[in-house]
């Protein structure tokens, strides 16, 4: 399909479309795709003659609650200004444009998944546009690019310019984490985070849900868990139907919503709603008041924890689930006599890392019976002997974690890379750059190994991070990562190259109300109005 | 074996999102644990801490249906002083909500324990409602809570005006939503008289929307000065009526990137009513790149070897026409804004350019500067003075000035923003050992941002902090928070401003001695969230939540 173009120089064709078009739709759509050729013929579009339509040979037709509610929304996107009176009145009479969306399979009522295809073809001629897609998924990438290709000149007229785009993901997940337990996110602006997502063509919504400081979702089985552990048990929590909802905003643009319920540590909110399932700390031969991880050592916590992950499995419809397992401080595990004759009965000996593994090999053979696979953090790996029942890894920490990406795929694992991507860290420099320039397979490994890499994840955790300054944290440096993860490396490496592209992608994302912030000096056409 | 020690090393030094630490540029403090919530002051939320209260057990109820505030009979701001009916209106609508308003209901009996009337009483013969604050307006208050009904009293409606700040952030809601207030006796009155707050319109524009929105703010936390660095390099959105060529080919966009003179207008009232000051900063000889493109001839064109590059630099020093042109244009700044101060900027000049110019090197030789271009720096901050003196305006300018030996007015205000604590500290002697009024902003550049609670380090910072006598102390007018523009426009600016500039205002405002960080800590939580309650997009400290979180997305 688009390998004949491939192997086209795509670079001449680039420079070919700098010098005709000039600014306005020079590679206007972020992330780039991969293969991308415009010409200088531009056509006038007319929102009253501006139709979106399926292919009479689409697997989907009308009634497709996925494209349909796209072509909507898109509408919207393209003719901004609409509302703000889109001369009325016209006399000259434009030629009707129309965009022919054509899909290989109806999975319209279907959710995104782990191997979706996104590859889509986009051809902008006279007249007409034609998006075609193996499935409704690729369809939305092509509708978003077909968007930003769309702009407006002096007069506010419309135009899209004669391309040829052939496009698809290079990785196959692209994230963003946010966390909703040391701030409490408003439902809406966790939406409004879905909606950029799309704008910039991620597809996994990573949502860090529970943790030490409050456990919002709000379960059917176990109640308690946010009535008690909740910041506010009416407030500050989400109801199954806030999740449905948000399950929904987020399938309706291809995105995934993978859920984390991390254990056994980071999770002292849990405690609050649920006795006896975190572990008594002791100070002196008596318990202290304050309890550590989860109580690996009772049975109770084991049926616990299948009824939770049977409810979690039921409600979020992604066939992935992340299990956490990060930063377990031993001190209240070794602290505790039960949980040290429990050691010497399995024959731990003194080594707690064979206890942590141990409680993670149950909730990943729980999880597993659900048909879940299950993701966890790096530290579960580092200190985890029976690497074959594991599946997918996250590598977060600092230092040389291409070599820790390196050290999961040669274990024959699944890899996703969060480290080069902590956005809740503004410091020290505003350097966007710092975000673009990752590579993520420049490590030394076999083909083989480089394909069990499948993404990289976007973190914004929340110690300093609430729905005030979450927005313009967020945007548009993780726009950055997004090319990272869609874009040909090749053709994205060049920083100088990228960055007029992001100023221009940054203003459009203002344009369309996210409060995307500045890169550097300079200004948009429409600023932010909000405070 | 050893991993669990490694683990807990680990743990120490990471925090699960503090995972990648790398090198910040101002690393003020260690990490905060966990732990680290915000427990109960028992100064409740005030915040800046008034310098004398005493608060008692003893609690009254306000309902919004019975609760007024009023003038009391005796003072003398009568109803026609607007200001106060305005603040009035503003500090019932921060108290009991402008939307749910309940109607009046005259017959309701007041309870025994309800308060249902603030008066305020202006002491001073003459209010000052219709005037402009200024450096040396008086901004004390007394606040006394009891019944029958509590009483503000102040010398001027500056005072008044922070005194209904205060009265609302005394009053609490109880667990049933009830809003309640405690007896309590405040006298108080500001540590410094300029507490300011300087925002940046020309690296980014600003919509006014935004500037109001934080001059709304800066009321809240009791700051006194906006300090708009209007123009620069960058662009020139002043709309200038007598020079409009300057925004119309300087600005970003000659309509949608501009501050017309009504603009203006409005910005100053709005501060007036507030109790804020307005000084505009027209930084020159350097930083005027956007200036020259609405005026011919302004900047010195720089020349590469014998020809012109084509390039401009600082403003070109040595002809008439440049102080034509600033004799023309500070009188029309002198009449557009009210304070009796103008901010001259005076900072990083690059004598590059200059001497590149054949005609200024003529110049210099002709002066007898030699090659030493602060004298010819000095020789047109000189001129610039005395054109600006002649508009009978006071002027602030930044520390680089005094530096090079300009010879300055006695009641000029030197501005502190370089180097480090040793540095500045250094400076902040110089300054007042040669009789200069200082005001000091090194620390408090908002515009860096660094991961963790940096305003612990913001707060720690005092003004008086140097090696001096008592009467150089007294020349220390105050401070400002500086939120330059390059990485900032309305979509990040109120979150990385507040609460952040709210530890600059308590270290302004409250007594030397207010250093407890902890109390600090409980006490801004709860301001933060009475910020977002008032529809203030705040940020917040550390892990935690707020009643009502912020729903303006």
């Amino acid at each position: 399909m688009h390998k004949g173009l491939q192997t086209h120089p795509n670079f001449y064709f680039l420079l070919l479309s700098i010098l005709q078009v000039g600014l306005n739709t020079v590679e206007a759509v972020w992330p780039l795709p991969q293969t991308f050729i415009s010409s200088s013929e531009q056509y006038r579009l007319n929102p009253q003659t501006f139709y979106f339509g399926y292919g009479m040979q689409s697997a989907a037709q009308p009634g497709c609650t996925v494209l349909d509610s796209a072509f909507k929304r898109y509408f919207s996107l393209i003719f901004l200004d609409l509302t703000s009176g889109y001369g009325a009145l016209r006399f000259s009479v434009d030629k009707p444009f129309s965009v022919e969306i054509s899909v290989d399979r109806d999975d319209c009522d279907g959710y995104p998944s782990e191997d979706s295809s996104e590859k889509y073809n986009l051809t902008v001629s006279a007249g007409r546009a034609s998006l075609n897609a193996q499935t409704v998924w690729g369809a939305l990438r092509g509708l978003e690019s077909f968007s930003q290709l769309v702009y407006q000149d002096d007069f506010g007229s419309y135009f899209v310019n004669k391309t040829e785009i052939e496009d698809f993901p290079r990785f196959q997940f692209r994230a963003i984490l946010l966390d909703t337990s040391r701030h409490y996110l408003p439902v809406q602006t966790i939406l409004k985070t879905l909606d950029a997502m799309a704008y910039s063509k991620f597809n996994v919504f990573h949502w860090h849900i529970v943790d030490d400081p409050s456990f919002p979702y709000q379960s059917r089985t176990f109640p308690d868990l946010s009535a008690k552990g909740a910041f506010h048990p009416m407030t500050h929590i989400y109801t199954q139907s806030d999740v449905r909802r948000v399950i929904s905003h987020g399938r309706l643009r291809g995105i995934r919503i993978l859920p984390e319920f991390d254990s056994p540590g980071h999770t002292k909110s849990w405690g609050k709603g649920q006795s006896d399932l975190l572990t008594p700390c002791y100070n002196g031969g008596i318990p202290s008041g304050t309890f550590g991880p989860i109580n690996p050592a009772l049975p109770s916590t084991y049926t616990f924890m299948a009824t939770l992950f049977k409810e979690v499995s039921s409600v979020f419809p992604d066939s992935y689930i992340h299990l956490g397992g990060d930063e377990v401080d031993f001190t209240c595990w070794r602290s505790n006599p039960d949980v040290r004759a429990f050691m010497q009965a399995m024959g731990f000996g003194g080594d707690f890392t064979k206890l942590e593994a141990f409680y993670m090999e149950n909730i990943m053979n729980i999880t597993s019976a659900l048909n879940k696979t299950s993701i966890v953090w790096q530290d579960v790996f580092d200190y985890h002997e029976r690497r074959s029942s594991l599946s997918v890894v996250e590598v977060w920490k600092e230092g040389c974690y291409l070599c820790e990406v390196r050290r999961v795929a040669k274990a024959g694992l699944k890899v996703i890379l969060a480290s080069p991507w902590y956005l809740d860290q503004p410091g020290p420099s505003h350097n966007w750059a710092r975000y673009y320039t990752v590579w993520p397979l420049a490590f030394k490994g076999t083909e083989e190994q480089k394909k069990l890499v499948i993404g990289g994840e976007v973190c914004m955790w929340g110690e300093y991070v609430d729905a005030t300054n979450l927005m313009p944290r967020l945007w548009p440096r993780a726009s950055a990562a997004a090319e990272r993860l869609w874009s040909d490396e090749q053709q994205t490496s060049n920083v100088d190259k990228a960055f007029p592209r992001l100023q221009e992608f940054r203003c459009k994302l203002l344009r369309r109300g996210i409060q995307a912030e500045p890169l550097y000096v300079g200004h948009c056409k429409h600023e932010y109005q909000g405070i | 074996m050893d991993t669990a020690l490694r683990f807990a090393v680990l743990l120490l030094t990471l925090s699960f999102g503090a995972g990648l630490q790398l090198n910040y540029i101002d690393d003020y403090e260690e990490e905060p644990k966990e732990e680290d919530v915000s427990a109960d002051s028992k100064y409740g939320s005030l915040w800046p801490l008034p310098q004398k209260i005493q608060m008692s057990e003893i609690s009254f109820k306000l309902t919004s249906s019975s609760f007024k505030i009023v003038d009391a009979k005796e003072s003398s701001a009568g109803p026609s002083c607007s200001l106060l009916k305005d603040a009035y209106r503003r500090y019932y609508e921060y108290m009991f909500g402008s939307s749910k308003r309940q109607q009046l209901n005259k017959r309701r009996r007041t309870g025994p324990s309800e308060l249902t009337e603030l008066q305020v009483l202006i002491t001073s013969p003459d209010s000052d409602c219709d005037g402009y604050p200024s450096v040396t307006s008086d901004e004390s208050y007394e606040l006394s809570v009891d019944q029958p009904y509590a009483v503000l009293r102040a010398p001027k409606v500056w005072g008044a005006l922070r005194g209904l700040e205060t009265f609302s952030q005394l009053v609490f809601e109880d667990d049933y939503g009830a809003k309640s207030i405690n007896a309590t006796q405040i006298s108080d009155f500001p540590r410094f008289a300029h507490r300011g707050i300087l925002l940046d319109t020309s690296r980014h524009y600003l919509p006014i929307k935004v500037i109001l929105a934080n001059l709304e703010t800066m009321a809240m936390n009791k700051i006194n000065v906006f300090h708009w660095h209007i123009v620069d390099d960058q662009s020139f959105p002043y709309l200038s009526r007598t020079f409009p060529q300057l925004s119309q080919q300087g600005a970003y966009h000659p309509y949608t990137h501009v501050y017309t003179p009504a603009d203006v207008k409005m910005v100053i009232e709005f501060a007036r009513l507030r109790g804020i000051r307005v000084i505009p900063e027209f930084d020159t000889p350097g930083h005027t790149q956007s200036w020259g493109k609405g005026q011919k001839d302004l900047l010195t064109p720089c020349y590469s070897g014998a020809t012109p590059s084509g390039t401009f630099g600082p403003v070109n020093p040595i002809l008439n026409t440049t102080y034509d042109f600033m004799s023309q244009f500070f009188k029309e700044i002198s009449t557009v804004f009210p304070d009796a101060y103008v901010h001259l900027g005076g900072d990083e000049v690059d004598f590059n350019c200059w001497k590149s110019n054949p005609d200024i090197q003529k110049f210099m030789a002709q002066q007898g500067f030699g090659q030493d271009f602060s004298k010819l720096e000095s020789f047109y901050i000189q001129r610039l003075l005395n054109i600006v003196t002649s508009t009978k305006k006071g002027y602030m300018i930044w520390q680089e000035v005094f530096d090079n030996g300009v010879k300055l007015k006695p009641d000029t205000i030197i501005h502190v923003w370089k180097g480090t604590q040793l540095q500045y500290q250094n400076e902040m002697a110089n300054v007042t050992s040669a009789g200069y009024q200082t005001l000091l902003s090194t620390p408090w550049y908002l515009n860096r941002i660094s991961y963790g609670q940096d305003w612990r380090g913001h707060y720690k910072a005092d003004p008086q902090d140097f090696n001096g006598t008592d009467e150089q102390k007294k020349l220390v007018v105050g401070g400002e928070a500086c939120l330059w523009g390059e990485y900032v426009d309305a979509t990040n600016l109120t979150p990385r401003l507040w609460p952040r500039a709210s530890a600059v205002a308590e270290r302004l405002w409250s007594a030397k001695d207010v250093t407890d960080i902890n109390d600090a800590f409980n006490r801004l939580s709860v301001h933060r969230c009475r910020m977002v309650e008032r529809g203030i997009p705040a940020e917040p400290l550390f892990s935690s939540f707020c009643p009502r979180e912020y729903k303006g997305l």
